[in-house]
């Protein structure tokens, strides 16, 4: 099979960042970190992830009200009391906003970290093996993928549940295949280097040559994807929120705020109730994105010069 | 050339085995059964059980499975739990709708990313390069729901140029421009995501080209430099283009889902978020079992016209 699906999406090709072709001045991770910086839109994507993951771990000190708290009035406009006005029941708009950050975070960063842990073992057992294994395991990668994963996950997730939890794991059970096909590339192309074949013959332990020696030379290609994965994990979340099969009110998402918009009334006379929410999706997705471009550009082998 | 489009069909079967068996696995994760959601609550167990042994539901699971394939080879989907059409049938109706809708946000998407794609490559790291990458990625992030309400708000409540929603205006279901006008805001959120994610594919196809060595070679024997480009290096580039086109017109349907909710766009989308709601399994099972046999179809095609388009590539 020609390694079409893999070609454009995933180029990053697995460095040995070895010294030979690095500056002697400088370690690889300074490189690294020089050329990351390199990448404006990256860095200020940084910048403004830290403050929302900042705003997101002391949400309860930055809030300047409770988030499921209900005032007297319901729908009202931006004012001094409420910064961003309140919501349909009354609740205060600014605060659920801070506390809505918080499931983005978890949600993004739970699913990838499930499904990255499971695809890069399903690829590193498929590449380095090969034979029927892999063919067996490439198979139901194949049948993984395709599905169309919105379709799957909204129909998973209508039989199991809608709730935080649920999709958290929904998404990250779906999403390893992509992660499994790029660490089976590279793990069949490192595993002809020779200080792996120098492992094999000092009698080193399958397991110890696979996850010592083999997948830290693996990992550039997987932070990138991860990184990636995590700003669509963020948009899936809002996307199933939205449409009511995602996290559940009282509990604030940036997609559950959207919901109301859908009524023709709430989108003309109360735009305060949906266009913060849908700015911070934007935001919080751009950074992300911003990050993984420019992590990709730091970690490409083939771009040194 | 031949047995390896036979080898690659012999490779479909046992996916296409196994994404029945997946459909088939999670539909039944669902609770209840169609017995218990049809009858009215004074019907007798007895009755109920005798019922539920004609439908073959106290079978062991892999027996049904059987069943349901057996059922599947021959065309026959089911029905619907909440129209009590056959499922082949609403599904149909719906499949218009959904291509007319992506094919136009593919094409309308691809018009805008090319010349994009090309002059941010062609101009690495300069001002319009950063534009475009910057612009692009804001394609991609933008989720589809708050571009829609957002464009719905400007161009239907705002201006009132566009319809809000619908595909056609009560009355007028045959005239064109009706049609186009109710066609253009779903298309362009679909064709603003697709063309942010276009350009990024367009510009590192070309880089990739652009640093080979028969491109020296072309600049070394003298030729301009839009020859160089234009002739040259973007037949090659569009190659790998062409195949994730293809491997992802099935994920556009699939991606469709929220617009054609927020359009109140009667297509496949629509009907999917139609049948979670009324909990219409038959009609989730066939969706997921369409779509998933679009995907293998396509990656087969693209698989197999890759090695046509190019001469490079030798499968033994």
């Amino acid at each position: 099979m020609p390694m079409l699906e893999t070609g454009i999406k995933n180029e990053v090709e697995i460095p040995p960042i070895s010294n030979t072709e690095l500056g002697k001045e400088e370690t690889p991770l300074q490189l690294i970190v020089k050329r990351f910086m390199k990448h404006r839109l990256a860095v200020a994507g940084s910048i403004f992830m830290l403050f929302i993951i900042l705003v997101a771990i002391f949400a309860p000190l930055i809030a300047p009200k409770e988030p499921f708290q209900v005032y007297d009035e319901f729908s009202a406009p931006p004012s001094a009391e409420h910064w961003l006005g309140t919501d349909q029941v009354g609740r205060d708009l600014f605060t659920r906003l801070i506390y809505a950050s918080r499931v983005s975070m978890i949600v993004g960063l739970g699913a990838v970290l499930i499904y990255s842990i499971i695809g890069t073992i399903v690829g590193a057992v498929s590449g380095y093996f090969g034979g029927w294994v892999d063919i067996v395991l490439m198979r139901l990668t194949d049948v993984f993928m395709s599905f169309p994963s919105l379709m799957l996950i909204l129909v998973v997730v209508s039989i199991l549940g809608p709730n935080l939890l649920n999709i958290i794991w929904i998404l990250g059970l779906l999403g390893w295949p992509s992660v499994a096909r790029l660490v089976r590339g590279s793990v069949l192309s490192l595993k002809h280097v020779d200080f792996v074949k120098s492992g094999v013959v000092l009698g080193l332990s399958t397991p110890r040559i696979l996850f010592q020696h083999i997948l830290p030379n693996a990992i550039a290609p997987i932070l990138v994807q991860a990184t990636f994965g995590i700003a669509a994990a963020i948009i899936v979340e809002a996307s199933l929120s939205f449409l009511g099969m995602g996290v559940q009110p009282p509990t604030a998402s940036w997609g559950n705020m959207l919901t109301d918009a859908q009524s023709l009334t709430v989108l003309t006379s109360q735009p305060w109730l949906w266009v913060p929410p849908g700015i911070m999706i934007v935001l919080v997705v751009l950074a992300i994105n911003f990050i993984g471009d420019g992590l990709r550009d730091a970690l490409d082998p083939k771009t040194l010069k | 050339m031949v047995p390896y489009i036979i080898r690659r069909l012999l490779i479909a079967i046992p996916v296409l085995f196994g994404v029945t068996i997946v459909n088939f696995i999670i539909i039944n994760m669902a609770p209840g059964n169609p017995v218990d959601m049809y009858v009215d609550p004074n019907t007798s167990q007895e009755l109920l059980n005798l019922r539920k042994e004609q439908l073959g539901l106290n079978d062991p699971l892999w027996v049904q499975f059987f069943h349901w394939l057996g059922n599947l080879v021959q065309g026959n989907l089911g029905y619907s739990f909440s129209t009590y059409e056959p499922v082949s049938k609403v599904i149909l109706e719906r499949i218009g709708p959904t291509f007319q809708l992506t094919f136009l946000a593919l094409i309308i998407g691809l018009i805008i990313a090319l010349p994009i794609g090309i002059i941010s490559a062609v101009k690495q790291y300069s001002k319009l390069d950063y534009l475009a990458t910057g612009t692009s990625f804001f394609g991609i992030s933008i989720p589809h729901f708050f571009l829609g309400l957002g464009l719905i708000y400007i161009f239907a409540v705002q201006l009132q140029w566009l319809p809000a929603g619908g595909m056609s205006t009560l009355g007028s279901e045959d005239d064109f421009f009706d049609k186009i006008k109710h066609l253009i805001l779903p298309v362009m959120v679909l064709a603003v995501g697709i063309a942010g994610q276009y350009v990024r594919y367009v510009r590192a196809s070309l880089l990739e080209v652009l640093g080979q060595d028969y491109l020296r070679t072309a600049r070394a024997k003298g030729l301009k430099e839009i020859v160089i480009t234009n002739k040259h290096a973007l037949k090659n580039a569009l190659i790998p283009i062409i195949t994730i086109i293809g491997l992802e017109i099935p994920f556009l349907l699939g991606g469709a889902v929220i617009t054609e909710q927020v359009f109140q766009w009667p297509g496949m989308g629509q009907l999917t978020i139609q049948s979670i709601m009324s909990r219409d399994y038959p009609t989730l099972m066939a969706l997921n079992l369409l779509t998933a046999f679009m995907v293998l179809f396509a990656n087969l095609f693209t698989d197999i016209l890759y090695s046509f388009v190019d001469p490079r590539i030798k499968y033994k």
